[in-house]
């Protein structure tokens, strides 16, 4: 495997490194100057390793490696560029970055990873994780991961980020911020139902947008896998007229030639469509990097409805306790409770206990003013982040969807330029 | 028998039907020269056109007298394809024009069948006429029965399964036509059977009365007709078993290029669905895309183009390759045929033969007649059978080397087609792309 420095401006399109700011907000601000940490630094994911060892129970098992490769490109003070640093990760390491980004930052859209195990395979494709045409797809994948997340202004400052590149004790440097809890109670939290009473039009347009993305590329990816299936078919029985040809060129005399090489072709065009279909594999994993971002758009509304939800819950629940305080303060009860019933049957309570629960009321309203406090901000924070990341997400996917096409087109059209060359040879 | 076609003549390649000039026209164009093999003279006096054929005493074997006078015994293969396709034609027929005629009793199709001709055998030099496939099957049956010991082209399929296949559908008739007019162009290009009397008529003739055939025929059976006599081949001889031995291999290997054949279009038929139910997703995707529309429309477009071009490869495969395949392994089951009456005339010789060797050593009594003409037919058989295996060898080759490259050059075109689809796309996308790039700089 070499190592590939830039390897992916063909598929994808990543920001110059001085963009403008794009946002009033000042923390926001702050990490939009203009610098990603892709400018300072090369990334690449070079190679791909077997290793074997004992997992969490004990048992043998096999997993791949990949050594992550990063060099600093700011020369040292003697001026020459520093050495490349390098370690090795497993798929499982990516995810728990990624896993503690998406907790981080809930309003960035998380780059892709590529897919855990094999899916949308055509008949003969392999579902084997060890495939080394799996693992290498699976490296690139890796690879994309990690430039897009150098690359982002907001994710590319993050510290963890940094130890999981440069680090070999990252692991326990992300479990120390904790992340682990909150992203349990999250999942929890998104996966609920709640009905939000004031939803955001844009939120909602998104969140449409995110299911119709998601059923798109997934359909695609089906009725492509069910394509390269019925291609090879066709390919390959072209495979049997080699054998034909050839055995009937054993009896002719003057067409022997002819047959003999027109067989050949056969068997060269059957053989053909395993290369062909690898490679259209890199174009299926590049729709797989949008159903990926399909669901992480998704999450991103999900979790600004999450924020509003829980507004709306704090500010009535303030709203709720500032009546019961009034009712308290007058005596005069304005809505139905029980306790004004029972109040009304058995008598009112003593001015002394009434003291006190208005002490434990104002309590409580002070704390739920500072919860709504909090969750306002909370949720406008979200919200301009995840505006600004959404638009930000609209551009590069309708950039690298149509750099995908592109390919996509060029090799079909490799794939076209390929056949009438040798059949013109076998023809003659 | 009438006059073979000239051989061993120097010819300018053949003409195509709409140069060749009319004999009494005022051009330089000489007439097809006279054959000049003298040494036939005397044995082919007595024929003029239409006359009534062979008299009984001595077939005059043409092939056999050709062989005789051919010197160059061992041209190339290739060559002497040349050398036959280059000989000067006089006689060009042609099968079209399909039309449906409806009367009380039936409902069937005509074919159109035109004549070019300078051969004086024939009154005029064109002909027009119109002919249904009961008409050419019993020109067949009239050129079998005549020329027993020749090979007669095949035609497709007389019976169709009434409810699986229409008779009447476009693509039936063109697929008919094209085979009935390749039967007549092979009998038409052959030296022997095209002087036949019965394409003659056939040809010719405005209202083709069938029993006018049966007129003609006088004692044909006499002394070519095969007897079935009981009479057991011993041996084949070498050059017949290789024969043989040649056309069931062939004929097993074109069965089986059938079979592929036709499982390769129902591979490619359900890869066409799946494809077309590929582009549809790419058109409803573009339904919610804004920037993306018109990439994802336009991929959906490449990707139809590609299926309709498949769609034609398909076609062409169905309508014109796997017919001629068919068309062969009749054609080689007529050849079975032949060499079988060939035994039997073998078998009927021997037995004659063994027989009056017998009776000659019991009471001196000469050896009969019909023996020596038994030979002459076995001897003329065995000429003609092999001349007509030449010419049927190099036929086949031309039409396999034809119709080889005729389907390499339908996949080159449906390749090219897909190619100019997904070129065209590239255009749009990189076009929409500099666009945005000059956009953005602004």
């Amino acid at each position: 495997m070499h190592t590939t420095w830039v390897s992916l401006s063909v598929y994808i399109n990543f920001p110059p490194c001085k963009i403008p700011p794009l946002s009033t907000n000042k923390t926001l601000q702050m990490v939009e100057d203009g610098s990603t940490l892709l400018c300072r630094m090369e990334i690449c994911v070079a190679e791909a390793e077997k290793r074997s060892g004992k997992n969490a129970m004990g048992m043998q098992e096999t997993f791949s490696v990949y050594l992550v490769e990063t060099r600093l490109t700011d020369s040292g003070p003697d001026g020459r560029n520093p050495a490349p640093d390098c370690l090795w990760r497993r798929y499982s390491e990516f995810e728990l970055l990624r896993s503690y980004l998406m907790v981080t930052y809930p309003f960035v859209v998380a780059p892709p990873l590529p897919e855990k195990r094999a899916e949308f395979v055509w008949h003969k494709l392999s579902a084997d994780n060890m495939d080394p045409d799996f693992v290498e797809r699976r490296r690139v994948g890796l690879e994309n991961f990690l430039l897009r997340v150098a690359s982002h202004p907001v994710l590319s400052n993050n510290k963890i980020l940094y130890h999981f590149l440069t680090e070999h004790g990252w692991r326990e440097a992300v479990y120390d911020t904790g992340f682990q809890a909150k992203a349990d109670s999250r999942i929890r939290a998104l996966s609920a139902t709640f009905r939000v009473r004031n939803p955001d039009k844009g939120f909602v347009e998104m969140k449409h947008y995110s299911d119709e993305l998601q059923s798109h590329t997934s359909q695609l990816l089906r009725a492509r896998a069910r394509v390269a299936d019925r291609l090879y078919g066709v390919y390959k029985v072209h495979g049997n007229y080699g054998r034909v040809f050839s055995e009937w060129s054993a009896i002719e005399k003057e067409m022997g030639d002819g047959l003999q090489s027109a067989g050949h072709h056969m068997d060269a065009y059957a053989a053909s469509i395993d290369d062909i279909l690898e490679e259209e594999e890199h174009y299926a994993d590049q729709i797989k990097e949008y159903l990926s971002y399909a669901e992480a758009l998704r999450t991103v509304c999900r979790k600004h409805e999450l924020t509003q939800f829980e507004l709306e819950v704090a500010s009535q629940d303030l709203i709720s306790k500032k009546q019961q305080r009034e009712e308290l303060a007058t005596g005069i009860v304005r809505t139905f409770s029980l306790k004004g019933m029972t109040n009304k049957l058995f008598g009112q309570e003593a001015p002394v206990q009434r003291e006190a629960r208005l002490k434990v009321l104002e309590e409580l309203i002070t704390e739920g003013e500072d919860t709504v406090k909090e969750k306002t901000a909370e949720c406008e924070e979200h919200v301009e982040g995840a505006w600004l990341e959404m638009q930000r997400f609209k551009e590069q996917k309708d950039k690298d969807l149509r750099e995908a096409l592109i390919n996509y087109a060029l090799m079909q059209i490799s794939m076209c330029k390929k056949v009438p060359s040798s059949s013109t040879c076998s023809a003659s | 028998m009438s006059v073979g076609a000239p051989r061993g003549l120097a010819s300018s390649g053949q003409k195509p039907i709409t140069e060749m000039l009319h004999p009494l026209s005022a051009a330089e164009e000489p007439l097809p020269p006279v054959p000049d093999v003298s040494d036939r003279g005397d044995k082919e006096s007595g024929l003029t056109n239409g006359t009534p054929p062979v008299e009984a005493s001595s077939p005059a074997c043409t092939s056999l007298l050709i062989n005789r006078l051919q010197l160059e015994e061992n041209l190339e293969a290739d060559a002497r394809d040349l050398y036959i396709s280059t000989e000067t034609k006089d006689l060009f027929v042609t099968v079209d024009d399909p039309k449906k005629h409806v009367s009380t009793m039936e409902t069937y199709i005509t074919y159109r069948v035109s004549t070019k001709t300078t051969r004086v055998e024939f009154d005029l030099p064109e002909y027009c006429v119109r002919r249904r496939y009961q008409d050419f099957d019993w020109l067949r049956i009239k050129l079998e029965d005549s020329q027993p010991t020749h090979l007669i082209p095949p035609l497709p399929e007389k019976f169709v399964m009434k409810g699986v296949v229409d008779r009447f559908s476009e693509e039936f008739v063109e697929t008919r036509m094209k085979a009935l007019d390749k039967f007549l162009k092979r009998v038409a290009d052959h030296p022997v059977l095209s002087f036949n009397p019965h394409l003659n008529s056939f040809l010719s003739v405005k209202d083709l009365n069938k029993r006018q055939g049966l007129a003609l025929l006088t004692k044909v059976g006499e002394s070519v007709k095969q007897v079935a006599g009981g009479y057991k081949l011993r041996a084949r001889p070498p050059e017949f078993c290789a024969m043989g031995e040649y056309l069931d291999t062939f004929s097993q290997k074109l069965g089986t290029i059938d079979r592929i054949a036709q499982r390769i279009l129902k591979e490619q038929s359900e890869y066409l669905t799946e494809l077309r139910d590929y582009g549809s997703v790419y058109t409803s995707w573009a339904g919610s895309e804004d920037e993306l529309r018109r990439p994802l429309e336009a991929v959906a477009g490449s990707v139809s183009t590609c299926c309709g071009a498949g769609d034609d490869l398909s076609e062409n495969m169905s309508q014109d390759f796997l017919p001629v395949l068919r068309e062969y392994v009749l054609y080689i089951e007529s050849m079975k045929n032949v060499l079988r009456k060939r035994d039997q005339s073998q078998a009927e010789y021997e037995g004659r033969l063994e027989a009056a060797v017998l009776r000659r050593q019991e009471d001196k009594t000469p050896m009969p007649v019909e023996v020596e003409k038994c030979q002459d037919k076995v001897e003329c058989f065995n000429a003609d059978l092999k001349a007509d295996w030449e010419r049927w060898q190099s036929n086949k080759r031309q039409d396999f080397r034809q119709l080889l490259t005729g389907m390499a050059d339908k996949n080159i075109h449906y390749y090219e087609k897909c190619q100019a689809a997904w070129e065209s796309l590239v255009t749009l996308l990189q076009e929409k792309q500099s666009e945005d790039k000059g956009i953005e700089t602004n």
